[in-house]
């Protein structure tokens, strides 16, 4: 049902854990529907130095957490708002078709992580300014 | 997480079960040589029709049926639920329009009763408990005299529960309506009498106790009058037409005589691996709860919940050793609902996600059993430390 690539982040998946100093965290899904997911980004110089992902869903809800952890990493926050559930779903040599919509949820996680940071940095920088 | 795939374990025997050698050994002639149509008078016709007669006969043994004519043979559990439910529905259209069952029961059940509805009848779901057993209370309340027909399932094969069928029989009798049993998870695990339990009808599945798929039957007191489904030459008291499929029907009499002999000691060896492993995974993984009732279930169901973690996880995670068991996730369906009998349950869907489903068969034993106790706690435990919902505790 998966391809290789798919079961390859499921049994060894990237990044997974919490960022607790995080400067942007996402979540998306609920548990009700069998996903819930929530990415950590700690950023650089408008880059994404580190990330981390914590995923409740089946597996391909973990393996599109895992691949879209590694395609962020390192990006600069412009490229990672790129990276699209059907990029996400391309490097990981495809998802069943049921799988696309209801699983295939960590790129929107990514982006609202994204605009947390932005978010808590326009806060920041307002602050700065009074 | 390291792949030891040393074995292929499959515990997922309700979804479908070997066909036992002696099964496959008793079949082979009807295939090769005698090859007959029962409705033909000659030589060939009548052996055929003789294996047909024996198979009737063994499997009305098998269920303490009062004659071996009660035995309707069918496709298979699904076209056997239809047949009972559309048949009688629309035979007494005139006496009563309501139709009752419940809300653990079988898709086809489910399916029969909602094309139904769309003809004009009426179907109530009566509720079960947190065990998955029927409300009697509330069962009694939901059968009026418009009621002509009421369809429960023995056991249903995803939480095991065993319905006390001898209480349902009498309150549907008592309210003059017919009773349909569906024990197509039930029908040659555990014993059954239709006689001294007041079924009226009763699915029986062949592929349940080893026989070959594509053949079930219903059982039907020779008193009630259904409408058949299938119109043709008027076989099988003209309640199923259409030549007889001889070699599965003549595998379908060998399983029920292989069952009624073997019943009660494979079910008690049974009993003990299913328990093994209910207790042994309860003991050592926290937050694990069992879904249905610990004794009045079926010798074969385990049915688990873990918090926190989703089915099909589990479910590829066992793959990765072997391992090959079920889940009532969403994720797992077609249709992307959990299984609506966890949640007839009153389990919320995020407990719903987490089961998971592990039915026993013959060729199971109990290093299968150590095996699975062996595995699970750390499979658990990686899927929880990737979860958000996990609890603090039992994070390292």
């Amino acid at each position: 049902m998966y391809s290789d690539k798919v079961m390859d982040h499921f049994r060894n998946p990237r990044n997974t854990g919490e960022i607790p100093d995080a400067d942007g965290v996402g979540t998306v899904g609920n548990p009700t529907c069998g996903d819930l997911m929530t990415i950590y980004i700690k950023v650089k110089e408008n880059r994404i130095e580190d990330i981390k992902f914590k995923t409740f869903g089946c597996g391909a809800a973990i393996a599109t957490s895992s691949m879209t952890t590694e395609l962020a990493k390192g990006k600069t926050l412009e490229e990672a708002m790129n990276i699209t559930r059907a990029s996400v779903a391309e490097s990981l040599g495809g998802l069943p078709k049921v799988k696309m919509h209801c699983s295939n949820l960590a790129a929107d996680a990514l982006h609202a992580a994204i605009e947390d940071y932005k978010e808590k940095n326009k806060k920041r920088g307002s602050k700065n300014e009074i | 997480m390291p792949v030891h795939k040393t074995s292929n374990i499959y515990l997922d025997n309700s979804a479908g079960k070997p066909v036992d050698s002696r099964v496959v050994d008793s079949m082979l002639p009807y295939l090769k040589t005698s090859f007959g149509n029962p409705s033909s008078l000659h030589k060939y016709g009548q052996e055929a029709k003789q294996a047909l007669d024996n198979s009737r006969e063994k499997i009305a043994d098998l269920i303490g049926a009062e004659k071996a004519e009660t035995i309707i043979f069918t496709s298979g559990a699904t076209e056997s639920n239809n047949l009972a439910i559309k048949g009688t529905a629309t035979r007494n259209r005139k006496k009563g329009n309501k139709i009752l069952t419940s809300a653990v029961e079988h898709i086809s059940v489910i399916n029969s009763c909602k094309s139904l509805i769309r003809q004009g009848f009426q179907t109530t779901f009566s509720p079960v408990d947190s065990f998955g057993f029927l409300d009697l209370e509330k069962f009694e309340e939901n059968i009026d005299d418009q009621t002509k027909l009421v369809s429960i399932v023995y056991a249903n094969g995803e939480i095991g529960t065993i319905q006390p069928i001898k209480k349902i029989s009498e309150i549907v009798h008592k309210k003059d309506a017919y009773l349909h049993v569906d024990a197509t998870a039930a029908c040659g695990q555990i014993q059954i009498d239709v006689q001294k339990e007041g079924i009226d009808m009763m699915t029986i599945s062949s592929n349940d106790f080893y026989g070959p798929r594509g053949v079930g039957a219903l059982y039907i007191k020779e008193s009630i009058r259904i409408d058949p489904l299938i119109h043709g030459g008027g076989q099988e008291r003209g309640l199923r037409s259409g030549t007889e499929n001889v070699p599965s029907i003549v595998g379908f009499g060998k399983a029920a005589e292989i069952a009624r002999v073997e019943l009660k000691s494979e079910g008690k060896r049974l009993i003990k691996i299913r328990d093994d492993i209910i207790h042994g995974l309860m003991g050592s993984i926290p937050y694990t709860f069992l879904n249905g009732h610990p004794i009045r279930r079926l010798p074969d169901n385990v049915s688990l919940r873990f918090s926190f973690i989703e089915g099909e996880s589990i479910l590829l995670s066992l793959a990765m050793f072997g391992v090959f068991a079920s889940s009532g996730s969403a994720c797992t369906a077609k249709t992307l609902q959990p299984s609506h009998v966890l949640l007839a349950m009153g389990l919320k869907h995020e407990e719903a996600h987490g089961s998971l489903m592990i039915t026993l068969g013959r060729q199971n034993t109990q290093k299968d059993a150590d095996y699975i106790k062996e595995i699970m706690p750390a499979i658990i435990e990686r899927l929880r430390s990737m979860s958000p919902l996990t609890p603090k505790e039992l994070k390292r």
